[in-house]
C-alpha cells in the first residue's frame, strides 16, 4: 500500500518537473543549437529533484500539516487570544529574519544605496543598512500573520485589508527613494520560503475550521498575501526615513 | 566523495533554516500549550523527510537545472544569438526568444514550485475536490509566464515598473468585486507562494542578465522587478480561473 502510494508520487514529482526539462531541452537544442554541456549529472540531478519532491510531499502531509492544524487547535481551546498572537508574530518573525533570499537581497539593497551616497560608502554603514532591512521585513512579516490571525478571529473581510494595503503601496512609491522601489517590491516576493508556506496554511485553515462560523475556504487563506503585501509597506518606509 | 560532502553542507544548511521554526514550534509546544503533541514519532519521521526532500530538490536543482538556465538567460542575450551587429540598434521587437523563454520558464517553474504544490494539495482538501490542484497550478504557472514576460518587456523597453505595477492593482480590484467570495483568500495568497526555491534563482539570473546586456540599463535598478511582476499576475489569473468556472456553471443550470 505505501510502496503503491510512493511510486504514484514518484511519477507525479516527474510530472511537475517535465516542463521545466522540455524548455531547457527545446530551447538549448532548437534554439541556441548547443549540445548540453554535462549529460550525466543532469539525469542524476534531475532524478534527485524528483526523489526530493516526493520526500517533501510525504512529509507534509505527514508533518508540516499536521502541526499547523492542531497547533491553531489547541490554541483555539486554550481561548487565549494573546499567547496566540505571539506565536503569530514570532513564526513570522523568526521565518523570516534568517531566511537565505532575504540576506542576499539585503546585502544587494545595501550595495545600491551605498553607490548612490543616500548611506556612507564604507563595510559598516553597509552591513548595518542590510541588518536594518533585514529586521524590518522580519518585523512586518510577524505583524502581517498577526494581523492575519486577528482578521480569522474576527471575522474581518480580507479584501478591505489587502486593497488598503496596495493604496498605501500606490501612494507611498512616488515618495521612496528609486532605488529603494524595485527592492521594495521584490521583498515582498522573498519572504516565504518551503516551509513556511504549508506551516502557515495549515494555521489559518485550522484556526479558520477550529472557530464557529468560520468558513476555513473564506477565511482560513489570506496569510501569505498579508505576508507578501506587508514587506513593501515596510520596506518604503525604511527607505524613506533613512 | 564530492558530491556527497557538498550534499551534507545542502543539508546543514537546510537543517540551519529549519531551526528557528522548529525552536518556536517546541517552545510554544512545551512552555505555553503544555500538551504533548500526537504521534510524535509521526511527525519527527515526516520532518526529517522534508530536511532530506528540500536538500535532495536543491541540490538537484543546482546540479541539473541551474547552471544550465543561467547560461541560457545569458545567451539569449548576445547580439551575436539576436542578429544584431550593435546591441544599441535593437529595438524591443528584436528580443522575440527572450520572451519566449521568459514566459516558458516563469510556467515551467512555477509549475515544480513546491511551495504552491503544498498550497494547491490544501485547497483540493478543504473544498471536497471542487478546486483541483492541477488547475490551479495551471492557473498560477500561466500568470507568472505572462507576469515574467511583461516584466522583460519592461527591462527591454525601460519604462516605469511603478505604472505597471500600479495598473496591475487596479485589475485585481476590479476583478476581486465580481469573484466568487470562496476565491478571493486562495488567489492572494497564490500571488506570494509563486516564487520561492524554484523560480527565483532562475528568474534573478534572466532579469540581471538582461540588464547587464542591454544599453543605458542599470542592473541594480532595472535587474528588480521581475519577482513583483511574478506575484502579483497569478491573482490576476487565478481570479480569472475563479470568475470563468462561476459562469460555466451558471450556464449549465
Amino acid at each position: 500500500m505505501l510502496k503503491h502510494g510512493f511510486i504514484k508520487q514518484l511519477i507525479s514529482s516527474f510530472l511537475s518537473l517535465l516542463p521545466i526539462l522540455v524548455v531547457v531541452l527545446v530551447f538549448q537544442i532548437f534554439i541556441i543549437r548547443q549540445p548540453i554541456p554535462d549529460v550525466v549529472g543532469m539525469v542524476v540531478g534531475v532524478l534527485q529533484v524528483i526523489l526530493g519532491l516526493t520526500l517533501f510531499v510525504y512529509g507534509l502531509e505527514q508533518s508540516l500539516f499536521p502541526i499547523g492544524e492542531s497547533m491553531a487547535h489547541a490554541f483555539a481551546r486554550k481561548g487565549s487570544v494573546f499567547w496566540l498572537l505571539l506565536f503569530a508574530f514570532c513564526l513570522g518573525f523568526g521565518t523570516t529574519v534568517a531566511e537565505p533570499a532575504l540576506v542576499a537581497v539585503a546585502e544587494e539593497a545595501a550595495n545600491v544605496t551605498s553607490k548612490s551616497h543616500l548611506i556612507a560608502q564604507t563595510d559598516v554603514a553597509r552591513s548595518q543598512y542590510a541588518l536594518g532591512l533585514r529586521i524590518t521585513v522580519a518585523l512586518s512579516v510577524g505583524f502581517a500573520i498577526l494581523i492575519g490571525v486577528l482578521r480569522i478571529l474576527r471575522g474581518w473581510s480580507l479584501y478591505y485589508l489587502i486593497i488598503g494595503g496596495y493604496c498605501a503601496v500606490i501612494i507611498m512609491t512616488p515618495f521612496a527613494p528609486a532605488e529603494i522601489v524595485g527592492i521594495a517590491y521584490d521583498s515582498g516576493g522573498v519572504t516565504t520560503s518551503t516551509i513556511t508556506v504549508p506551516l502557515v496554511t495549515a494555521l489559518g485553515v485550522g484556526l479558520a475550521s477550529a472557530i464557529k462560523g468560520r468558513n476555513p475556504m473564506l477565511d482560513g487563506f489570506g496569510l501569505i498575501a498579508l505576508a507578501s503585501l506587508t514587506p513593501m509597506i515596510f520596506v518604503m518606509a525604511y527607505g524613506m526615513l533613512r | 566523495m564530492v558530491s556527497i560532502v557538498h550534499f551534507m553542507t545542502g543539508l546543514l544548511a537546510t537543517c540551519r533554516d529549519i531551526l528557528p521554526i522548529a525552536a518556536i514550534i517546541i517552545g510554544f509546544q512545551v512552555l505555553i500549550i503544555r500538551k504533548p503533541m500526537a504521534h510524535p514519532k509521526k511527525i519527527l519521521l515526516g520532518f526529517v523527510c522534508i530536511l532530506l526532500g528540500v536538500a535532495f530538490f536543491l541540490e538537484g536543482l543546482e546540479m541539473a537545472l541551474f547552471p544550465l538556465g543561467k547560461l541560457m538567460a545569458k545567451q539569449l542575450t548576445t547580439p551575436a544569438f539576436l542578429g544584431v551587429a550593435d546591441l544599441k540598434l535593437a529595438n524591443w521587437l528584436s528580443y522575440g526568444w527572450v520572451y519566449v523563454f521568459a514566459a516558458s520558464i516563469g510556467f515551467a517553474t512555477t509549475f515544480a514550485e513546491p511551495s504552491l504544490l503544498a498550497v494547491a494539495i490544501k485547497a483540493e482538501q478543504i473544498s471536497g475536490g471542487a478546486i483541483r490542484a492541477f488547475g490551479l497550478r495551471c492557473a498560477v504557472s500561466i500568470g507568472v509566464a505572462f507576469g515574467i514576460a511583461l516584466g522583460v518587456f519592461r527591462i527591454v523597453s525601460g519604462f516605469e515598473l511603478y505604472y505597471f505595477i500600479v495598473v496591475g492593482y487596479i485589475i485585481v480590484i476590479i476583478q476581486t468585486a465580481f469573484s466568487p467570495k470562496l476565491m478571493i483568500g486562495l488567489a492572494y495568497d497564490s500571488g506570494g507562494v509563486t516564487t520561492s526555491t524554484v523560480t527565483v534563482p532562475l528568474v534573478t539570473a534572466l532579469g540581471l542578465g538582461l540588464a547587464q546586456a542591454i544599453p543605458g540599463r542599470n542592473p541594480l535598478i532595472d535587474g528588480f522587478g521581475l519577482i513583483a511582476f511574478a506575484s502579483l499576475f497569478p491573482i490576476i489569473t487565478v481570479l480569472a480561473y475563479a470568475q470563468i468556472a462561476q459562469w460555466r456553471n451558471n450556464r449549465r443550470r
